[in-house]
């Protein structure tokens, strides 16, 4: 016979280790942030070069992964409308379809999945091996701070890359559809471009910047959080990184349904 | 007498429940070694970790220099900091730093100098702790003792007043660990510093050192030259002196009841 206190009690815990964790993040969050705006008008320095190294890792090495996928999930969506639309004689609404599908919504969410995958699971990893042989402590007793010297640089290359990112994933994801349009649909380039043009107004183009803003904020942070909070080896690493992965694209849905209610409703 | 440059009073620290510091009492003179000794697991490499700020006391003052450390805000802790030099018993150099930019990277951080002569300087530490030639390494191209080495120069970086080394010799064969010891009563003379050595190997306590502080449980049991601990009539000295086991303290009923209880 079970007891019932023995299903209720680990709840009860996990409860409240979900809530040292909140805290937890949004203490180090509110220091980033702290670090990242304020402290430069308090004559702290900003590290810059060491952000543009971050911006490279990030940015730059992604741009062909996050090109690929978004023009192949143009294209997907392309073809799943343009079998709805073409029972209706309106195929050359496949191109509202997309564009307004992939601003507004799946390229910042399919560039902030991308990118936690690569870059929020590489930041875990090493703040966490940094962790373990620690080099976080040397840089404590050298009077640095682990914040601003380890955090700041990669969460400003995030801010900065994710969304030049999601514009690219705009225009990839776009030419998918167009791709499909020209081939399969045999509309004329000149008519679908027109279309596209017409659907997308800027409020579509913003509010996904806006999303992708606050996805690279997630994406830095927790990924910095699973690294500092390491203990023991490799395994620890390994299991940080894991929960890093998932937790960022746990949360970032959540901001996703979040932004969207809000642009849905208010504008 | 002179006026101590670390001044530990009354420090407590617990682990959750485990209470591994209990009341450590401790004064550190300017230019002096201090050996800590202890056995592995009695709160050692914790009491150091509290005179470099990375551990805060359940209660306790610690002075450097006459500063309040533990309490002192934060912008003064990192300017005691800045002139204290760390040895970890891993090393933590940066791996994704050369050795030069290792030792580069205090200065450039602190100090206004120009590239150009925090370079020279880099290069000029390395050299004196005998690693002249690798400056453009990674740490994982080097051995154990080269890595201690040029952790030892990235310490000396700062022209520290202090040195805190974490078991210096840890992981290295003797004929290293030797060199190591050498490099450090070179360096202090060089250097012109306190010396805060955290160990468990006897031959290279009486090398170095010039005071010996014996840690035992979470308690200073010792504290005084090489000649008074070899003197010493307290059994745990002697028994720490020739090396021998814990004896070990069978009791039928203890035992059988904690097989049961556990």
């Amino acid at each position: 016979m079970i007891k019932i206190d023995q299903i209720i009690a680990p709840m009860g815990k996990d409860f409240l280790v979900f809530f040292v964790h909140l805290a937890r993040i949004s203490k180090l969050a509110g220091m980033s942030l702290y670090w990242t705006f304020a402290a430069p008008f308090r004559g702290e320095k900003l590290r810059w070069n060491l952000a543009s190294v971050q911006i490279v890792r990030i940015g730059v090495n992604s741009i062909l992964i996050v090109g690929i996928i978004s023009f192949f999930v143009g294209l997907i969506i392309a073809m799943q409308a343009a079998y709805q639309l073409e029972r209706f004689g309106a195929s050359i609404y496949v191109a509202d379809l997309v564009g307004v599908s992939m601003t507004r919504e799946l390229a910042p969410l399919i560039t902030a999945i991308i990118i936690t995958g690569r870059s929020g699971s590489a930041i875990a990893a090493e703040l966490g091996t940094m962790k373990v042989s620690e080099e976080i402590d040397a840089l404590k007793t050298m009077a640095l701070n682990p914040i601003g010297f380890l955090v700041v640089p990669r969460m400003l290359a995030m801010i900065i890359a994710l969304p030049c990112l999601t514009i690219l994933s705009d225009l990839l994801g776009i030419a998918g559809g167009f791709v499909l349009a020209l081939t399969n649909l045999k509309i004329p380039f000149i008519a679908y471009y027109n279309q596209t043009v017409e659907a997308i107004v800027l409020k579509d183009f913003i509010t996904g910047l806006i999303k992708s803003f606050f996805f690279a904020i997630i994406i830095a942070q927790i990924g910095a959080y699973q690294g500092f909070s390491v203990r023991g080896g490799a395994e620890g690493v390994g299991k940080s990184t894991t929960t890093a992965v998932v937790s960022s694209i746990f949360l970032i849905i959540i901001a996703d349904l979040f932004f969207t209610i809000l642009f849905y409703s208010t504008l | 007498m002179k006026e101590p440059i670390i001044k530990i009073r009354d420090l407590h620290t617990s682990f959750g429940s485990l209470h591994v510091l209990k009341g450590i009492n401790l004064d550190i003179f300017p230019f002096e070694t201090l050996a800590i000794l202890g056995r592995s697991g009695c709160g050692k490499s914790t009491l150091l970790r509290h005179l470099i700020g990375l551990r805060k006391p359940t209660s306790g003052q610690i002075f450097i220099k006459g500063v309040d450390f533990i309490h002192a805000h934060p912008r003064n802790r990192h300017k005691i900091l800045k002139k204290i030099g760390m040895l970890f018993q891993g090393s933590a150099l940066f791996n994704s730093m050369t050795v030069k930019e290792n030792v580069m990277l205090p200065l450039l951080e602190h100090t206004p100098l120009e590239s150009t002569t925090i370079n020279i300087m880099a290069k000029m530490k390395l050299e004196q702790v005998g690693l002249s030639g690798f400056e453009d390494y990674y740490p994982a191209q080097l051995s154990g003792g080269m890595r201690k080495r040029a952790a030892l120069a990235r310490a000396l970086a700062m022209d520290p007043d202090i040195l805190c080394c974490d078991e210096p010799s840890a992981g290295l064969d003797p004929i290293v660990s030797a060199g190591i010891d050498n490099l450090l009563l070179k360096l202090k003379k060089a250097f012109n510093m306190t010396i805060v050595v955290v160990t468990h190997e006897l031959e290279s306590v009486f090398l170095i050192a010039d005071r010996i502080a014996l840690l035992d449980r979470g308690k200073i049991i010792f504290t005084g030259s090489k000649q008074e601990m070899k003197k010493s009539d307290n059994p745990k000295i002697i028994q720490f002196l020739e090396r021998r086991a814990d004896e070990e303290v069978l009791d039928g009923d203890q035992y059988l009841e904690s097989l049961l209880n556990g």
